[in-house]
């Protein structure tokens, strides 16, 4: 079902060889200054078992700079392959076609290609909403000048096509989980090379999702975000919509909070972290659709790095 | 039908603050909540009041058409000798034909017209239902608008924001004042439209990929 594919990034090929990938994920904020985010690339990079992160596009609505920018001036300066989301919300097919082509002209190898949320939500709601394409047609649209050399109305481009990967945003949470697998289907036919879940917390909910999606034969990396506390545990379950966090977890993260001592309360999360999410990796890596695990706990280097050797022990 | 909300009277006493004899014009078309001949009389009867209050010297009077938005329906039904100002009723169309039809006259707007669409009962909630795309999909996608009905016009919905059916976007719902009376979650049209091809034997249709829309032609000024 899935359409012609070429492996031109790091990521892709990696996946290609049969590797278990680990991607990582960065979002710069409304600033010109990099410099956190490229620790932060920094830290994922000597982990060495990252192959490459994501570089968020204007997340919640909440404008920032350039993500095709901040892309390129990771992987440059890091030596860290990103992977380039880019949201219809906020371009028309102009623009769209524009920023593809200078992201393949910059050398970046990857996009994500997303409808994004709307802009109603986030820093600037009284913004006129684009989505003159979805995240589905922008994949087409991608596709179709990696491999014809033409945008969607034909007009060809001149010289080298570009030779970008593109993923697409999957959603295991999704009730019913029919309309998200046929949805799949639907964005692997016009092109998409892999795909990354939302957060996912149960192992129940990643196993029922990639066996659903396994008959279209696109490489799944399932989302997960350690939590550094419970606070940030419970919003999950509160306030991220879709996503459910199973009752034992919260509970242990509820206990850990009643640890007077910081340090002794730390090192208790981190080892739960570790094993916790040890398991979900080693039981999700069973599924034959399962290609990787994206990463997406910004800024909570201490269990990153134990959680893959874990696995991988 | 054509949604319209009043608007607040002292924007319509601003407009028309220099004029004497004004003609309130209702419309008795598809604009609704109804803006008839009792609606305009009623609006008439504010602006007098108001502007005397302020002991300005004026006359309204109120009348009604059987529909603003044609030109040869106008020219047979109303007569404007003697007024200086007309205050329309009706959508942005009916102020727009007045005053294509009445060029010796300023038409200023007594509405702000909102949305196409459908309502619950007689003075029930009102929907959004179309916005007039020039290209309709309702064939593909069981009788659900996605374009009007899902908050990103998206052609390949669901997007990741439905959760338990309902979209991400908040929607304000106002009252004929304009003032948000509840904040509430308007179902996601993609699963709406989901579970309606799947009634129907038709989830082909879901599944299916659905190109850019050409937008083309929905933009205006438009002709037939
Ligand atoms: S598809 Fe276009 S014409 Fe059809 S109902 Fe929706 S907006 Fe109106
Ligand atoms: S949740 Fe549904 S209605 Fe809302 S924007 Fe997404 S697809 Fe459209």
């Amino acid at each position: 079902m899935a359409k012609e594919r070429k492996a031109f990034s790091n990521l892709m090929k990696a996946i290609e060889r049969g590797e278990f990938v680990y991607t990582g994920e960065l979002e710069p904020h409304r600033s010109i200054d990099l410099s956190d985010v490229k620790d932060w690339a920094t830290t994922l990079k000597n982990t060495g078992k990252i192959v490459a992160a994501n570089v968020t596009d204007n997340p919640r609505s909440d404008s920032a700079i350039s993500s095709l920018v901040a892309a390129y001036l990771i992987q440059r300066d890091v030596g860290l392959e990103t992977i380039y989301q880019l949201r219809t919300a906020d371009r028309n097919r102009l623009a769209l076609l524009s920023d593809i082509l200078g992201a393949a002209a910059l050398g970046l190898k990857n996009i994500l290609a997303l409808t994004g949320d709307h802009t109603k939500i986030g820093t600037t709601p009284a913004a006129k909403p684009v989505f003159d394409l979805d995240g589905t047609q922008l994949v087409a649209l991608i596709h179709s000048l990696v491999y014809e050399g033409k945008d969607l109305d034909g007009n060809e481009i001149h010289g080298p096509k570009p030779e970008i990967n593109v993923g697409v945003a999957g959603n295991p949470n999704m009730d019913p989980l029919e309309a998200e697998v046929l949805k799949l289907e639907r964005k692997a036919e016009v092109g998409a090379d892999f795909v990354q879940t939302q957060v996912v917390f149960d192992v129940e909910i990643a196993r029922k999702y990639l066996r659903a999606v396994e008959h279209i034969g696109i490489p799944v990396l399932i989302g997960i975000f350690p939590p550094r506390s419970y606070g940030q545990a419970s919003f999950f379950d509160k306030y991220v919509p879709g996503v459910t966090v199973p009752k034992e977890f919260i509970e242990a993260f509820k206990k850990f909070n009643e640890i007077e001592d910081k340090a002794r309360r730390k090192e208790k999360i981190n080892e739960y972290n570790v094993e916790y999410f040890v398991n979900f990796i080693k039981e999700v890596k069973k599924e034959k659709a399962c290609a990787g695990i994206h990463i997406m706990a910004v800024g909570y280097p201490d269990v990153i790095g134990p959680i893959i050797e874990g696995v991988e022990k | 039908m054509i949604i319209t909300r009043e608007k607040p009277i002292e924007e319509i006493l601003s407009y028309i603050e220099p004029y004497k004899k004004i003609l309130v014009v209702g419309c008795d078309g598809c604009v609704q909540p109804p803006r008839g001949l009792r609606e305009a009389e009623k609006l008439a009867s504010m602006i007098e009041m108001a502007k005397k209050a302020k002991g300005q010297e004026v006359e309204v009077a109120a009348t009604t058409v059987t529909r603003q938005c044609c030109i040869e329906g106008l020219r047979n039904q109303l007569k404007v000798d003697g007024y200086d100002a007309l205050v329309s009723m009706a959508c942005g169309i009916g102020v727009q034909v007045l005053t294509m039809v009445f060029p010796e006259l300023p038409t200023f707007p007594a509405q702000n017209t909102v949305f196409i669409g459908y309502e619950e009962k007689r003075e029930g909630n009102m929907y959004e239902a179309c916005v007039a795309c020039g290209d309709c999909m309702l064939g593909y996608t069981g009788g659900i608008c996605p374009v009007a009905r899902c908050a990103k016009g998206l052609m390949n919905g669901p997007c990741g924001g439905c959760v338990d059916g309902k979209c991400e976007v908040e929607v304000e719902i106002r009252d004929w004042k304009g003032e948000v009376v509840e904040v509430v979650k308007n179902d996601c049209a993609w699963y709406l439209i989901f579970n309606r091809l799947k009634q129907i034997g038709r989830l082909d249709l879901y599944r299916m990929y659905r190109p850019p829309k050409n937008w083309a032609l929905a933009t205006g000024p438009r002709r037939l």
